[in-house]
């Protein structure tokens, strides 16, 4: 598929996209007999920058690892030569290449980019912060058709298929610690996300067939991410959030499963969607063992594409791809050295954390850079600290001076003005990749001099979500806010005063076997009970429906600015599922996914001095949109009641049992008759021809001869007859009408 | 516990019944009055409106106060799958569930509002009971006198079935959860007996009155309008017919002019068109009440549609919700025709047997519907015991009648712990819980099959006494 896609034009497009796996062996032995040569594409990206003998063998040796594993896997002996056979074909065609990429160039005026950046950031708790960030855009264009130089084909083909306006898909594993890495940065409102998978999706269709395009893309994510994305095509696994969850109102979908587990086999189709997918640049770093050891793994994939385009030409599509790992460096040198100092920062280096080292940038990227984040504090506590610190916020000192120390030179330091707070703001290092190859890899290492301490930025409200009450009948959901920083808040930058109101957002969805009261909803501020009307400032609910469709609830919360704490209670009831609905371990328990707390009225953005490398750099002009802070909270685990899974058949043959002993007994005790009324029975006969006739029958029931002396024996026999006669062919129609009616 | 201290109650009350004199009735009926006010002025929370046995999901008072509060919120209260009641009941309970303000103490009181409607309803109840009780005993007293049967010593005996009845009724452990643990099965009930004593007073247009809000409210009492239309017809319940006409024949020996077997169609066409009258106004006010978000048509897939279809699988001390919660996908349509047609294929041949006896009939009626119906709560039996009283004269010789109160005893003790063990402690399993339920089903089948034996045992002795004295 990714070679496909890095083909670039062939004359035969294939369609599906599993058929284009059938590419063979012959076409990459013999590229210059299909059309337009693979090396063409890559020379002319990397033109800019090219440094013939290195970047040769650099991309022959690329493309050998990245298409080679796909189709010799099975050929482990066949490696070598052939390794070298395309070695030498590439270098035999290199300069037609080079040729034709110039005059390409000039052609598309717009072309396909592709960049890729890490963000490495020391965390408050003695850990580091590994924020990936590789940024595809596919223009829009007549010229290019359904080809893409860099662009992953299978998400443009996604796009194009289910009118996808925006999309966003992330696997977690682990929880983000919003109190130690922090609330309020675009790190953790962005990337921060809850356990298992989370999808959202816009649409641009119309609204009744937003529910059937959503389908299609879940079983199509399904398929491309090797995940059960497919089980959000139910509709009681998603929902359609109105205002909370985005603030841009559209034909929204969103679906979560809290306890799908995220592994190498979602990161691998994932690392696909690169160009060099692992194999060079920044996602060489990219160790499985280590990036899993994490204590928070999270990979994300947003695209948008821009709405409204001609009929006939492609849409543009900008694919984010970030992965987010926290990890722990293990430094045992420093930890034994000073022992008696257990808050001092551990000292890293990539090799250390990831067990590899950068050996230059992936060729087909526009940039590859390194950044290092360090937060501003650091240097105002060294600089209370030591008394010689007057000039080390100079950009140079940084790096040798003071409390820490780099083992390479920044290219670049770029500071985020941040007028109204000092804390928070913090210095960005950026590093380029670019100029280090294989010979003198990029191993960015950060040592730490002297023990610091300081504090990620939170969000104006701590939230968390507990269950309350005990047994398998009913119990309560409470969502708990606490202030982040009461000190902060009271004599911080934001006026207290009786008008000041802090506004959540809260969304919450809540699987239909969690039967929520929403009248129950109870607001404790500040510990004391309190009206809802209050604080409640706008409440949307679209309760859950029976095996159908989840309950969702969206409020907006007004709170006064210097609240201490506010909770929220739901009360519940726990249904009782059919036996065949239960997962294959049921007494686990169910899991209701997280609620989004996000605050309107705060915004996570970073402040950078303007410059040119920052608009250049994707992930910082991200960093530089204005987010509202966003949060989730815990995925709660229900246990719910159990019946007996061994019982059916007893079941139903004791049930079945009570009500054939209700029925027989109740008809026997009605048709049973005592010896006198038999003779009232028989006086009491009339004329009447009904009478007669069921008089007769049951005579015949009960095979007694019937002694009507007024009525002659031979006219009964023919009418017998002609009975039987009707009774059989009336069993006969049935059958026939059966047997019709049933095939 | 508090189940376990009214059946204590009731045993001393019966005791006291077989004692009592004349007065008695008053006094207990008071007392029945003061013992639920303590109850639901009762500081401590007996939280019995969360009890499986009282709040199915038809009568739970907080799936009312959840589809209230749906509405008030401007969104159909059939939204979700919480309230499946009726709109008209959201409209006059439903303000009663609201907490206005957050103190405690007016929380409290929205929930003894709610209370009293169902101690009203209890109150009424009673009454209606009693009154129909009188009815029914004087009927049949001239009947049997018109037929020289009467006995001297039923006169004797100090309480009348009516009174007997009512007091089973206000006593009834059963009846007095369901008015404390504000369910509405009190109100639902009211409506039964309504129809239930209209039709036996011979005012069509109160029957029809009763018999259509019963059915709006809980469908089941849709059968009732057999023993409705046979007692408005034939009047209250007498000695089989064949009596009649065979001792005119004994006297007169010509059999067309029996007086008391005519049955008059003019009052039955008289509760027919108040029955469509009543049903056009229900139907008018209900559509009145849902307009704004909801529909008629979803009124009836959330109401009857709910019922019909066992979609609610949360334990009940029926025996529906196991069964569907273990029967397999593919068989689920037919057993449910199967478990409804049970109730649908009795109505005919009770019909023709206890023809002469509609009041009877009813109570048959209510008892296999109470037994057999999707959600049952413990308002149910309280009816159907309620109204067994009005026959103890008839029934005086029925058979077990102590091994059906030990199992009733012993099933209500039982079931609550075995919920607990399963629910709570998670020590016990389903099927414990089933078990009671399996039980308890078979005590009821034993009481209905018992009831209509020994009725038509006594129209059996009835005939024979009367040939006897043909004989004389």
């Amino acid at each position: 598929m990714t070679i496909q896609i890095r083909k670039g034009k062939r004359a035969t497009e294939p369609q599906c996209l599993g058929s284009q796996r059938s590419l063979n062996s012959e076409d990459l032995l013999f590229p210059n007999q299909t059309g337009d040569s693979k090396a063409a594409v890559y020379f002319q990206l990397s033109n800019g920058r090219f440094r013939p003998p290195p970047a040769h063998r650099l991309i022959a040796h690329h493309i050998v690892d990245t298409i080679a594993p796909i189709f010799f896997r099975v050929s482990r002996t066949m490696w070598l030569p052939l390794r070298l056979t395309l070695l030498l074909l590439f270098l035999l065609l290199s300069p037609r290449a080079l040729l034709r990429s110039g005059s390409a160039a000039v052609v598309s005026g717009e072309e396909e980019e592709f960049h890729e950046e890490l963000l490495l950031k020391p965390l408050p708790d003695r850990k580091v912060l590994a924020h990936f960030h590789f940024h595809s855009i596919a223009p829009p264009s007549k010229s290019n058709g359904r080809h893409h130089h860099l662009f992953p084909k299978a998400i443009s083909q996604l796009v194009q298929k289910f009118r996808v306006k925006e999309m966003e898909l992330s696997f977690t594993q682990g929880r983000w610690n919003y109190e130690r890495w922090g609330g309020f940065d675009p790190i953790s409102s962005n990337n921060a996300k809850p356990p298992g998978v989370e999808l959202w999706a816009v649409f641009d269709v119309p609204e009744d067939q937003v529910d059937a395009y959503w389908k299609n893309l879940t079983n199509s994510l399904s398929g491309l991410f090797c995940a059960s994305i497919n089980f959000l095509e139910s509709s009681t696994m998603y929902s359609a959030p109105k205002w909370s969850f985005r603030i841009t109102p559209g034909r929204l979908r969103y679906g979560t499963l809290p306890r799908e587990a995220v592994c190498t086999e979602n990161l691998t189709p994932w690392l696909k969607l690169l160009p060099c997918r692992d194999k060079a640049g920044l996602a060489a770093l990219l160790d499985r063992p280590s990036i899993y050891k994490g204590f928070y793994h999270s990979q994300r994939l947003y695209l948008t594409s821009n709405a409204s385009v001609p009929a006939e030409t492609v849409s543009g599509i900008s694919l984010e791809q970030t992965l987010t790992v926290v990890l722990q460096p293990n430094s045992p040198s420093s930890s034994s050295i000073h022992s008696g100092e257990s808050n001092f920062q551990p000292s890293w280096s990539l090799s250390s954390i990831f067990g590899r080292k950068i050996s230059g940038k992936c060729v087909l990227a526009q940039s590859s850079i390194v950044y290092l984040q360090l937060e501003k504090s650091i240097f105002s506590e060294q600089k209370d600290n030591m008394d010689n610190g007057p000039n080390s916020l100079a950009s140079e000192g940084f790096a040798g001076g003071s409390g820490f120390e780099m083992s390479l030179d920044p290219d670049i330091v770029i500071e985020e003005e941040n007028q109204s707070q000092h804390k928070g703001s913090s210095v960005l290092y950026g590093f380029w990749v670019e100029k280090y190859n294989e010979s003198q890899p990029f191993d960015l290492g950060l040592k730490w001099k002297y023990p610091v301490f300081w504090s990620s930025r939170q969000a104006p409200l701590h939230a968390s979500r507990f269950l309350m009450g005990s047994g398998n009948e009913r119990g309560a959901i409470a969502i708990l806010f606490k202030s982040a920083n009461s000190a902060d808040s009271s004599s911080g930058s934001r006026h207290v005063s009786d008008g000041c109101e802090l506004q959540v957002d809260v969304f919450q969805v809540v699987p239909w076997y969690i039967k929520v009261y929403y009248h129950s909803l109870q607001i404790f501020v500040d510990d004391e009970a309190k009206p809802i009307g209050d604080f409640v400032h706008k409440i949307q609910v679209s309760p859950s429906k029976d095996k159908t469709s989840p309950g969702m609830m969206e409020m907006l919360l007004k709170l006064p600015c210097d609240v201490r704490s506010a909770a929220l209670t739901l009360e519940f009831d726990k249904g009782f599922l059919h036996i065949d609905e239960y997962p294959p371990d049921a007494n686990q328990g169910y899991d209701i996914p997280s609620a989004v707390i996000s605050f309107p009225s705060f915004h996570s953005v970073m402040h950078l001095l303007s410059n040119d490398s920052i608009r250049k750099s994707p992930l910082l002009s991200r960093f530089q949109e204005k987010n509202r802070v966003q949060s989730y909270t815990e995925v709660l685990l229900v246990p719910l009641t159990t019946p007996d899974f061994s019982m059916p058949y007893n079941v139903i043959t004791i049930t079945c049992t009570v009500f054939a002993l209700f029925f027989g007994s109740l008809l026997n005790v009605l048709r049973r008759r005592v010896g006198e009324e038999e003779r009232y029975l028989k006086a009491g006969k009339k004329k009447g021809w009904l009478r007669v006739l069921l008089s007769r029958l049951l005579a015949k029931l009960r095979g007694k001869p019937m002694e009507e002396p007024d009525q002659p024996s031979s006219e009964s026999a023919p009418l017998i007859g002609k009975k039987l006669v009707l009774k059989v062919i009336l069993v006969a129609v049935l059958a026939v009408a059966w047997q019709f009616y049933s095939t | 516990m508090a189940t376990a201290n009214t059946e204590e109650e009731k045993s001393k009350s019966e005791q006291q019944k077989n004692h009592g004199g004349g007065g008695g009735f008053t006094r207990w009926a008071v007392l029945a009055v003061i013992f639920r006010l303590i109850l639901i002025y009762f500081p401590g929370n007996l939280n019995l409106s969360s009890r499986p046995e009282v709040s199915t999901p038809l009568t739970s008072i907080r799936r009312l106060a959840e589809g209230y509060w749906l509405k008030q919120s401007s969104m159909s209260p059939y939204a979700g799958s919480m309230y499946h009641g009726s709109p008209l009941l959201l409209s006059v309970l439903g303000p009663l569930t609201v907490k206005r303000t957050i103190l405690t103490y007016s929380v409290a009181n929205a929930e003894l509002k709610g209370s009293l409607v169902t101690f009203y309803a209890d109150l009424i109840s009673g009454i209606l009971i009693r009154a129909t009780g009188w009815k029914l005993q004087m009927t049949y007293r001239k009947s049997l006198k018109s037929l020289n049967l009467l006995n001297k010593s039923t006169d004797s005996g100090g309480l009348s079935s009516g009174d007997i009845a009512a007091l089973v009724y206000l006593w009834n452990p059963f009846t007095i959860v369901a008015c404390v643990g504000l369910s509405t099965s009190p109100v639902e009930n009211l409506f039964t007996i309504l129809t239930l004593y209209g039709a036996a007073t011979g005012i069509a247009p109160l029957a029809a009155f009763g018999w259509v809000m019963a059915t709006h409210l809980s469908l089941y009492p849709a059968i009732l309008i057999i023993p409705v239309i046979l007692l408005l017809g034939y009047g209250p319940d007498a000695p089989p017919s064949k009596l009649f006409r065979s001792k005119e024949n004994g006297k007169v020996g010509d059999d067309t002019s029996s007086q008391d077997i005519i049955f008059s169609w003019g009052r039955v066409l008289h509760l027919l068109v108040w029955t469509s009258m009543w049903s056009v106004y229900v139907l008018v006010l209900c559509s009145i009440s849902v307009k704004q978000h909801s529909s008629l048509q979803e009124m009836f897939q959330r109401t009857y549609g709910f019922i019909l279809t066992v979609e609610d699988l949360s334990p009940n001390i029926g025996v529906l919700w196991y069964f569907f919660a273990e029967v397999f996908d593919f068989f689920r349509d037919f057993f449910l025709i199967v478990f409804h047609s049970n109730i649908l294929f009795m109505i005919l041949p009770l019909a023709i047997r206890l023809k002469h006896r509609p009041c009877f009939l009813a109570f048959v009626y209510i008892a296999i519907s109470s037994m057999l119906k999707s959600y049952p709560s413990v308002g149910d039996p309280a009816l159907y015991l309620g109204l067994l009283g009005l026959f103890l004269d008839e029934l005086a010789d029925m058979q077990f009648s102590f091994f059906l109160f030990c199992g009733y005893v012993g099933v209500s003790l039982l079931s609550p712990v075995m919920h607990n063990l399963w629910i709570w402690r998670g020590t016990g399993n389903a099927n414990f819980y089933y078990a009671t339920a399996m039980a308890y089903a078979c005590f009821q089948i034993v009481l209905v099959v018992e009831s209509v034996s020994s009725m038509l045992n006594h129209d059996r002795k009835l005939m024979k006494l009367s040939a006897s004295k043909l004989q004389k």
